[in-house]
């Protein structure tokens, strides 16, 4: 796929700030990191649960455990999308049972990812409580379904037409957020 | 990015390629974890209807596919013949007409002839996968078979493989053969001269698939044993004496596996007969993966069914008819040509009488 | 009733002629042969043969008309139907009917069911075995009185060579050709199609080669030792031509036909698992199939015949395993004789008309008939060699559709079939080219 970058809106540092923000308010709002459990959603999902964990490390002095999950399995898309995604791995080394799960993703959008997640989530028990930490918000205006972020790293109004690029260097080699205009002909 | 199975269908690992035979591996190894959880079952094929239409007795591979289908929350229905078309008298084609004037997305066949899942192929937009036909595929067997072999051996590449036993007559070994020699690794086959000729070095192309007279010479320094099921009724059909000559000669002893490299892992399709083609402690021994094989038999056909089902099925079915052969020297001029001109000129002759 | 056929090419290998000729034909006889255009006769119909070539009528020496008994596959009148519409003006009506004919009654049932038809000639094989079992003689004697050509057990061998022995000695006093299906059946062991590389990696039963080879150097030695006819059905291997080619040149009165699907089709086809690509004796190795080209060219195969085997469309959608062998063939024979020997400069035209009307005619003994002599009987093939067309096995006059040629282009065929002096078939291109003509 073929992208028309137009705006770079954050780069390396300015994510990095982003995310201690996101870390003290995640402490402040649950009363410390005790009963909390960060769980990425795959993929650049994951590497973020990894620096919030060790951020909230640097504030509280404990590392909350971090799990990863695979929402593919529960797309509401799967028959329109014609060939499968790639399903990745799904791992929770921690019973979610009585936990303040915090879901972690790198972009909210129509919110069906996260719907997914719940389901997921739900799956394997029964969370305390289930919150959202994203480090792109694109607009309320985009959502399908009733679902909001709890943490959000920055807003960004968005049209359909464009795409938010979020790239790590864990998974990307490199450290940026962009805005790049969706190619004509692809589906979402 | 996306990736799938080229086919709709899964009849068969020859064709397939390195890349995609590695993207089932994958896939399956990532499914895995659903059948620890407590609730082991994921949304995936919700209201997919999935047919498991079984012509040869298997509680195993027939559950695992239950279980499989179950798993990603479709509704799986097991219809059982005892019998082919013929003594039942219902051909194979009017039960696949039937079921597919019922929709169903995936049709698992099992058939004791070889080629029966292409003719369903033919006649049903469901998708087909091959749980075994005949003496010529089994493809989910070597899939899962590969898969624990890579969760021991990392990888395949110049790995050794020795399968033992009655190749001639084994699916399990034509799908393994396949599979293991295009992900690069070597393969010898051995067992009685009877059920293991020299031809099906053939079977693949550029030599990484060889036959070996003697069990030793196939187990020598192997990573890999898999030792398939030796049947009784070889020995009605005059290919072997008797059992026990085969146990003696043929069988997998603790003094052959010796042979092999220290760290080898033996498997076996399923089910053993003990004290026949593999001694009881070498089956029940630590080289042996036999129960990780069926954990992930399970994985990889939920794999299959994952990436076979979870998009609609919205091709129709290939008719496949047998495609024209080229004729050699089309250009020749011929005398058929020459006369023609002969013809038309008045009538002057070649050889007159 | 008079036929001229006008300014046509004729081929007759019996006459070594091999030019522009008018034939006349009348009460069903051939007249004479005259030059080109000095044919024009009082009264007679005339069909213009230009640019085509005309040749003494063809004759299959190998058809399964399943009447009685199996009338759902084929009856006596479609099968001759399909006949004359491929080119071919008689046909040798093979045994394994229900009931068999191995007696006089079935084989005059069959004459006489042929005769009300007036397509194409229907010559009945008897069994050389009472119901083709391989135990007792059939009563060749009162079968020939009754109009039986040869005699065969085809669609298996007589298992025995003391018995097949018999059968040759016995036959011999009769004047009839043996035909002979060379198939070991425990060698062959059930195999469903050729032992070799794709037998393997279809994971289907194979028949070797040797089954067929051995049964053929059997007969080739008792043909010798008898002194009688033999002719081998639809050899497919190697070893059985090179069995011929060597009682041949011993001087045993050995003969042999091939498929067309022999000399066109490999086992690589069967891969698929289509059921039109299984028949007995199998589609062979390329290797097979180049020895093949070879004999056919040098004389060893004598004839070309279709091994006709309609089978309805139920029977052949089961299993590979299961389905019946054999596939039609009496409409494509001509059409890839042409396209796949002739066209590839494999044999001359010449040399076709020999394999499908002058040696068939010899080897069963079929009086006036694969020659275009005065006084023969008035049966021929009109040839267009370079009509390209393609075969719609929907459209096919056979009941049966069991074929793996449907949909095939190929150059070369019959355009018109004349028996005795009428002319029973036109193809439609032919016919909308010569109004006011026939």
């Amino acid at each position: 796929m073929e992208f028309v970058e137009k705006a770079r809106i954050m780069d390396g540092m300015r994510i990095n700030r982003a995310l201690a923000r996101l870390a003290s308010e995640i402490v402040e709002e649950n009363h410390g990191a005790g009963h909390l459990y960060l769980v990425g959603i795959q993929r650049r999902g994951v590497p973020l649960a990894n620096r919030l964990a060790d951020k909230i490390a640097d504030l509280e002095g404990e590392r909350p455990p971090v799990g990863v999950v695979d929402i593919t399995l529960y797309r509401d898309d799967l028959s329109t999308v014609g060939a499968n995604p790639i399903v990745n791995r799904t791992d929770l080394p921690i019973d979610v049972e009585g936990r303040n799960v915090l879901l972690i993703d790198d972009v909210l959008y129509t919110g069906r990812t996260i719907r997914a997640a719940l389901d997921q989530l739900i799956d394997f028990g029964r969370p305390r409580r289930v919150q959202l930490a994203v480090l792109i918000d694109r607009g309320k205006e985009h959502r399908e379904l009733p679902i909001q972020a709890d943490f959000v790293g920055k807003f960004v109004p968005t049209k359909k037409s464009e795409i938010i690029k979020v790239m790590l260097d864990d998974i990307d080699g490199e450290e940026a957020v962009a805005i790049v205009e969706r190619p004509p002909a692809e589906e979402s | 990015m996306k990736a799938t199975l080229k086919q709709k269908n899964l009849l068969g690992i020859r064709g397939m390629s390195a890349g995609e035979i590695t993207h089932v591996l994958d896939t399956a190894e990532n499914f895995r974890e659903i059948s620890e959880r407590e609730i082991k079952k994921v949304p995936t094929l919700r209201g997919r209807t999935v047919i498991n239409l079984f012509f040869e007795p298997s509680t195993r591979t027939r559950t695992s596919f239950e279980i499989a289908g179950k798993r990603l929350s479709a509704d799986v229905i097991n219809i059982s013949s005892s019998s082919s078309s013929v003594t039942k008298g219902e051909t194979l084609l009017d039960t696949a007409r039937n079921l597919e004037a019922m929709s169903p997305d995936i049709i698992i066949i099992r058939h004791p002839s070889s080629g029966a899942p292409h003719q369903l192929a033919r006649v049903c937009r469901a998708s087909i996968v091959n749980a075994g036909d005949g003496a010529h595929e089994h493809p989910t067997q070597a899939l899962l078979d590969a898969l624990t072999i890579r969760q021991h051996k990392g990888g395949f590449e110049r790995l050794r493989v020795a399968i033992l036993g009655d190749i001639l007559h084994s699916r399990v070994a034509r799908s393994n053969a396949h599979l293991l020699t295009t992900l690069g690794a070597t393969v010898a086959l051995a067992g009685p001269g009877t059920l293991a000729p020299p031809e099906f070095a053939s079977l693949v192309e550029g030599g990484s698939l060889r036959v070996e007279r003697r069990i030793e010479d196939a187990v020598a320094d192997a990573d890999v044993v898999m030792v398939l099921r030796i049947q009784r009724e070889r020995q009605d059909k005059a290919f072997l004496p008797s059992l026990r000559e085969y146990a003696v000669h043929f069988g997998l002893t603790r003094k052959r596996l010796s042979l092999a490299r220290p760290d080898v892992i033996v498997l076996h399709p399923g089910p053993m007969n003990r004290g026949i083609e593999i001694a009881s402690d070498v089956a029940d021994g630590s080289r042996s993966l036999i129960l990780d094989q069926v954990a992930n038999g399970l994985a990889v056909r939920m794999a299959v069914l994952y990436l076979l089902g979870g998009g609609a099925a919205t091709t129709t079915p290939n008719t496949n008819p047998v495609s024209q052969v080229k004729s050699e020297n089309e250009s020749a001029t011929t005398q058929a040509e020459q006369l023609k001109f002969a013809v038309t000129a008045g009538g002057s002759e070649g050889s007159s009488s | 009733m008079k036929l001229l056929i006008a300014n046509g090419y004729v081929i007759d290998p019996t006459q070594g002629i091999n030019g522009g000729r008018d034939v006349l034909i009348e009460d069903g006889r051939v007249v004479a042969l005259s030059k080109s255009g000095d044919g024009a006769h009082e009264g007679a119909e005339v069909f213009d043969a230009t640019g085509l070539i005309v040749a003494p009528g063809f004759i299959d020496l190998h058809t399964h008309l399943r009447e009685p008994g199996q009338e759902y596959k084929e009856t006596i009148a479609s099968g001759a139907a399909a006949a004359v519409a491929g080119g071919f003006t008689s046909v040798c009506a093979m045994p394994n009917t229900d009931p068999v004919n191995d007696n006089a009654a079935v084989t005059s049932f069959i004459v006489e069911q042929s005769e009300g038809i007036k397509l194409a000639n229907v010559f009945p094989v008897g069994a050389i075995t009472k119901g083709s079992r391989g135990e007792e003689l059939a009563e060749m004697g009162e079968m020939k009185r009754a109009g039986i050509v040869a005699v065969t057990d085809d669609g298996r061998a007589v298992p025995s060579p003391g018995l097949m022995r018999r059968a040759l000695e016995y036959a011999r006093g009769f004047d009839l050709t043996v035909m002979d299906h060379c198939e070991d059946k425990s060698l062959a062991a059930g195999g469903v199609m050729h032992e070799g590389e794709w037998s393997l990696r279809l994971g289907l039963r194979g028949s070797p080669a040797l089954a067929e080879e051995s049964d053929a150097a059997r007969d080739c030695a008792l043909a010798e030792l008898t002194g009688a006819r033999v002719h081998l059905a639809h050899v497919s291997t190697r070893g059985a031509i090179e069995a011929v080619r060597r009682a041949k040149e011993r001087g045993a009165q050995v003969s042999c036909e091939v498929a067309p699907h022999h000399f066109t089709l490999t086992d690589a086809a069967c891969e698929g698992y289509d059921t039109n690509t299984k028949m007995n004796p199998p589609l062979r190795s390329r290797e097979h199939l180049d020895v093949i080209l070879e004999a056919i060219a040098d004389g060893t195969i004598d004839a070309i015949a279709t091994d006709h085997a309609p089978h309805h469309a139920d029977e052949k959608a089961l299993e590979f395993d299961h389905a019946p062998f054999g596939i039609t063939g009496l409409e494509t024979a001509v059409g890839l004789a042409l396209d796949r020997l002739v066209h590839t400069g494999k044999i001359s035209l010449e040399r076709l008309v020999e394999l499908f009307s002058v040696n068939p005619a010899r080897i069963f003994r079929l009086e006036g008939r694969g020659t275009l002599r005065a006084g023969a009987w008035g049966d021929v093939t009109i040839l267009d060699p370079d009509l390209n067309w393609t075969f719609d096995a929907a459209r096919s006059k056979s009941k049966s559709r069991n074929t793996p040629f449907d949909g095939w282009t190929l150059r070369g065929a019959a355009v018109a079939t004349i028996v005795a002096g009428r002319v029973v078939f036109t193809r439609d291109e032919v016919k909308a080219a010569r109004s006011g003509g026939v």
